[in-house]
């Protein structure tokens, strides 16, 4: 029941085969028995027990209110919820209650939707990894897959070693995390530079940026203003439309947001693609993406092209300035943003009073880690007066032309461009915390951030399992505002590969670490896995059309001749 | 804010500069040199052509807050002297994940305010971050216009006054830099026994801020080091701190001294400015656009889209067409229509309802214009001075002044018994000036026949003076008017009692 789509429950809640309670109370247990994996800071268990009663009574009376009535999903820490702690993983705002519920939170609860939670994050949503907050890393549920597991096992490692867990990618790497191992059925997460796409392509996900002023930012705690979209995660492309279909349109208390008509975000079912110009920007063809991710792109250029559409090499030139432009208008935004948590109005305080000044800086210092302070350092550097031309405007040139390089490409007919999504497949928390977070953040951003300077909508679709058994993802990036037609090809795509489903119920029996708490939780997380009769629980994907799995025939192909041989430039 | 340049302004009438929490500020700039001071010390230590004359620039930064309902950023209500932090939305507290939207009604009042002042208003505007680190700032950071502000390049035009003295040859004209839109920081009451600072985050309350920017040189000379002296808070003190600074700035140089280019406050008791020791280290505002207000478009009729939705746009045109007469106009139209001295016609427009009280009693009453003029502005405008009230809280209506100066016109009373209804009219409200006179037996008498037999009673009653008279001492015939005049109980007219006795005593 868990595993079912968006679709399915709404249908099974519809025909009474399964209640909001009990969908919640599922849910809530297997939220307690995957608590090792830190996908949640605050389980709102008796908000969400009350909101699925609510519903109960509106399906009993046939008043379901919508598609997501009785629906649990989790939203990432760093929206604001009426009455449930809102942290932004930050000691900042440890115990902060906010008095509102972000406008798309609101959404979600005006159509019925239960919520079970608030994810983790990195603070204040500065990562790539969600190992950055202060509640502690998340855990990649596909670390405890059975395609994972036995892969390793082939490679002659321990099975049983459970330090190699893997991350989940960031900064929504909690509602990755959530979402993945079947705890709700769509999550929230917030976009920035790639932090909802790329732990869904860790996860396995599909993860939804959509274009910037479709989706209301009131009520998430901002990163960077200009570039911040509330994201979406979920298991398949349908789900991510109807959960987009709930969330857009214009916000009064949204400046930025679209007053033009938007929606509806139904997808058809697209057979032909034969009028369709996929781009491929040589410019991500970068040497630290992985050879067998490049294949997977290669291979998936390959399945567009072999399915009738036509697919050409296009150039986004000032693509590597990305990385440095995004890092000054981040920093300064964040600089900005950050200087209103000063211990006065709500969040930390410090317990130095000899003055007001020394009382804010000491807040600051105790509340924000190395990783905000290190950003409001350099963001205040690049705001002032002397140096406010060399950086800050040169980086708002740049993101112009980052930003027109995309309308050019556009206009020339092509569609949708095709992408990775990161460089690899995710790795563990071991190798991840070598390099530090900025590193990090520069390194896995890289396919995911000139997207947000540009404001289009992007979309992670899982492909395939790397040879290690981890999924791999592409993104498709589309014209501003053409979210519907983005995710129509997605959904295509997503149909083409059959992305397998995690495989959860090995679990215990690999995890001889856990608690032994932990472990009952697993056992009977197996058996609830085991119950079902979806398919998507069991093992072999009947979907491998393609046998895309099978990566290492692909991996030596050099993506540029694979273009040049089909397309003859 | 570039070179030191003059900005000196009278805000304009249309701009109500009442209790309102947030604020347009307006930068006047005048290039000539406002204050010329003749150097008469002797002591000028390089005396050399112009050495002896100094010449003294001011530019002012006027806050004005707008007469609006709610607030410019938030949907929060504003309410003149609410309890603190009453009218707080969530906005307003800073709170993460708030978002500014912009009051359009502010709009309208900067547009309209950047019209009567001769600006060009500018179609597109753009919104700026100001950072600064202070606890009446809760969001660490102040939304203002500093890029592209709404209106610039204007002026105003105004009359000189020194003194009680009009002299309306006089016109002068101040440049205004930019008018921009600016949200207000909270109000900060420090408790200095229990060292704490309390916010009231509705904003803050002064009805009127100025920063005046002053410096002095020797004319023909580059212009001096300016300093800022800050939140001045009514004219009189604005006044004093710029004369002030003038003389301070002149003696510091003349002294072998230097300029600091700094921050001061004015002492208002000493009456001098002094250092803002904490701003000494220079501030740096680390501007930045304001991402979540997309550039402010305003539209003209040409640029006006035709599916506009009217409540989604402003249109320029639209707020010039209801632009009400401008202050100069209608002082020059008092002038021109009542003949009244142009110094009259300030007081009535800048003493707020008295335009209005002035006209409706001018529309009632058959009185001069002049004397019209004269009693509301010595009498009645004294008696509300005395009693420390606005003309909208006078208890004499314009209808009861216009009667009073009706009967008086028509002489049905004296001048004096006039003022003695008026007096009334003051303390009895309620009551019209014919009943206080029918009650107080104030009317003159007018009946011919009895006033001849008064006359006659009081000549035979003093013979001494009749011959007096009869021996040629005209002004004995005073002295009876007098005492005709007693007779009556003041309630004859000295004029007609004369014709009367003149006529008896041939």
């Amino acid at each position: 029941m868990l595993g079912l789509s968006l679709r399915e429950v709404s249908a099974a809640l519809k025909q009474g085969q399964v209640s909001p309670m009990e969908l919640c109370q599922k849910c809530l247990s297997l939220i307690k028995e995957t608590k090792f994996l830190n996908a949640y800071i605050t389980v709102a268990e008796e908000k969400a027990l009350k909101q699925a009663e609510e519903s109960e009574k509106r399906y009993e009376k046939g008043q379901a209110l919508g598609v997501l009535d009785g629906i649990p999903v989790a939203v990432k820490d760093n929206f604001s919820t009426a009455g449930i702690e809102t942290t932004c993983a930050s000691s900042m705002l440890k115990g902060y209650i906010p008095p509102y519920n972000a406008t798309v939170v609101q959404k979600l609860l005006d159509q019925g939707a239960v919520l079970l939670g608030k994810t983790n994050l990195d603070e204040f949503a500065m990562g790539s990894g969600s190992t950055d907050g202060i509640f502690g890393p998340v855990r990649n549920p596909w670390s405890y897959s059975k395609q994972y597991r036995e892969k390793r096992k082939q490679s002659h490692h321990r099975a049983d070693e459970d330090s190699n867990w893997l991350i989940t990618g960031g900064s929504s790497g909690g509602s990755a995390a959530a979402v993945s191992a079947f705890t709700c059925f769509a999550a929230l997460g917030s976009d920035t530079g790639g932090s909802t796409r790329n732990p869904a392509a860790l996860c396995g996900l599909v993860g939804l940026k959509p274009t910037y002023g479709l989706v209301s930012r009131y009520g998430l705690i901002p990163l960077v203003n200009s570039m911040d979209v509330p994201g979406i995660l979920t298991r398949c492309v349908d789900d991510a439309a109807i959960v987009l279909g709930v969330l857009a349109g214009h916000d009064p208390k949204d400046s930025t947001t679209t007053q033009d008509p938007v929606g509806p975000f139904i997808l058809p079912i697209l057979r032909d693609v034969s009028k369709l110009c996929i781009g491929i920007p040589k410019e991500y063809n970068v040497p630290e993406l992985s050879s067998e991710m490049q294949a997977f792109w290669s291979k998936a250029a390959d399945l567009f092209a072999s399915k009738g559409a036509k697919v050409v090499e296009v150039s986004l030139p000032h693509t590597s300035y990305s990385i440095v432009c995004y890092h000054v208008l981040c920093t300064a935004e964040v600089a900005s943003n950050m200087a209103r948590f000063d211990g006065l109005e709500y969040g930390h305080r410090c317990n130095v009073n000899v003055s007001t000044e020394a009382m804010y800086a000491a807040t600051r210092r105790e509340g924000f880690n190395d990783v905000v302070r290190g950003r409001i350092l350099s963001g205040n550097f690049f705001l002032l007066r002397e140096n406010y031309d060399d950086y800050f405007v040169k980086a708002q040139k740049v993101r112009r032309l980052i930003a027109n390089d995309f309308v050019k490409v556009f206009n020339s007919g092509v569609d949708v461009l095709l992408t990775p999504t990161t460089l690899s497949d995710a790795v563990p928390y071991l190798e991840f915390i070598k390099e530090d977070n900025r590193t990090r953040s520069a390194q896995d951003d890289i396919f995911t951030q000139s997207v947000n300077m540009a404001g289009l909508p992007a979309v992670n679709v899982p492909m395939a399992l790397s040879s290690q058994g981890l999924p791999v993802g592409l993104q498709l990036i589309g014209r501003a505002f053409s979210d519907q037609q983005l995710l129509t090809v997605a959904k295509w795509f997503e149909e083409q590969v059959q992305f397998p489903v995690i495989q959860l119920q090995e679990l215990v029996d690999n995890c001889p670490t856990f608690s032994q708490h932990e472990k009952l939780g697993l056992v009977s997380l197996k058996r609830n896995l085991s119950k079902t009769k979806d398919w998507r629980y069991y093992g072999e994907s009947k979907r491998k059309k393609l046998g895309p799995c099978r990566t290492n025939t692909f991996s030596q192909i050099k993506i540029k001749t694979n273009f040049t041989s089909h397309f003859g430039f | 804010m570039a070179a030191p340049i003059l900005r000196c302004a009278r805000p304009g009438r249309c701009w109500s500069l009442d209790y309102r929490p947030r604020r347009s500020r307006a930068l006047f700039a005048e290039p000539v040199p406002g204050r010329v001071r003749g150097q008469s010390s002797a002591a000028a230590q390089e005396p050399r052509p112009g050495a002896h004359e100094w010449a003294a620039v001011v530019g002012l930064e006027i806050h004005a807050q707008i007469s609006s309902n709610s607030k410019l950023f938030s949907g929060s209500q504003v309410t003149f002297l609410a309890p603190p932090n009453s009218l707080v939305s969530f906005f307003d507290a800073s709170l993460p994940g708030t978002l500014p939207v912009l009051n359009r009604r502010c709009v309208e009042a900067a547009v309209m305010t950047g019209l009567a002042l001769n600006c060009t208003v500018n179609k597109k505007s753009l919104f700026d971050r100001k950072h600064y680190f202070y606890a009446d700032l809760p969001a660490g950071y102040q939304i203002t216009q500093q890029r592209l502000p709404i209106a610039v390049n204007g002026s105003l035009t105004y009359s000189l006054g020194v003194g009680a003295q009009w002299s309306p040859s006089a016109t002068k004209t101040v440049r205004i830099k930019q008018i921009q839109l600016e949200q207000d920081s909270g109000k900060s009451l420090h408790d200095d026994t229990r060292s704490q600072t309390l916010i009231d985050l509705n904003r803050a309350e002064g009805q009127l801020r100025v920063d005046a920017n002053v410096s002095v040189h020797h004319p023909g000379e580059p212009l001096g080091v300016r300093t800022e002296v800050k939140n001045l808070n009514s004219i009189r003190f604005l006044a004093k701190a710029i004369d002030y600074e003038i003389q301070r700035q002149i003696e510091e140089l003349q002294n072998g001294g230097k300029i600091l280019n700094e921050t001061r406050a004015f002492d208002e008791k000493l009456g001098c400015t002094v250092s803002m020791r904490d701003k000494e280290g220079k501030q740096d505002y680390r501007f930045m656009p304001e991402p979540n207000l997309p550039p402010l478009i305003l539209y003209d009729a040409e640029s006006l889209p035709v599916a506009a939705d009217p409540q989604q746009v402003v249109n320029i045109d639209w707020i010039r067409e209801r632009l009400p007469e401008l202050p100069s106009v209608t002082r020059g139209r008092l002038v021109e229509q009542y003949g009244i001295l142009p110094e009259h016609s300030f007081v009535l427009l800048n003493e707020d309802g008295l335009l209005e009280f002035f006209q409706t009693v001018m529309k009632e009453t058959r009185a001069e214009p002049k004397k019209v003029i004269g009693w509301i502005l010595t009498i009645f405008l004294g008696y509300l001075k005395q009693r420390n009230l606005a003309v909208s809280e006078s208890p004499l209506s314009p209808s009861s002044l216009a009667e009073l100066l009706n009967l008086l016109d028509s002489k049905v009373i004296s001048l004096p018994a006039a003022k003695q209804v008026f007096e009334e009219l003051w303390q009895n409200q309620g009551k019209t000036p014919g009943q206080i006179i029918r009650e107080k037996k104030l009317e003159l008498l007018q009946n011919q026949e009895e006033l001849e037999e008064i006359c006659q009673a009081v000549l035979a009653k003093h013979p001494q003076q009749v011959m007096a008279v009869k021996n040629g001492n005209q002004k004995v015939v005073n002295k009876l008017i007098g005492i005709v005049r007693r007779a009556t109980g003041g309630r004859a007219d000295p004029g007609r009692i004369k014709q009367i006795l003149e006529k008896q005593l041939q």
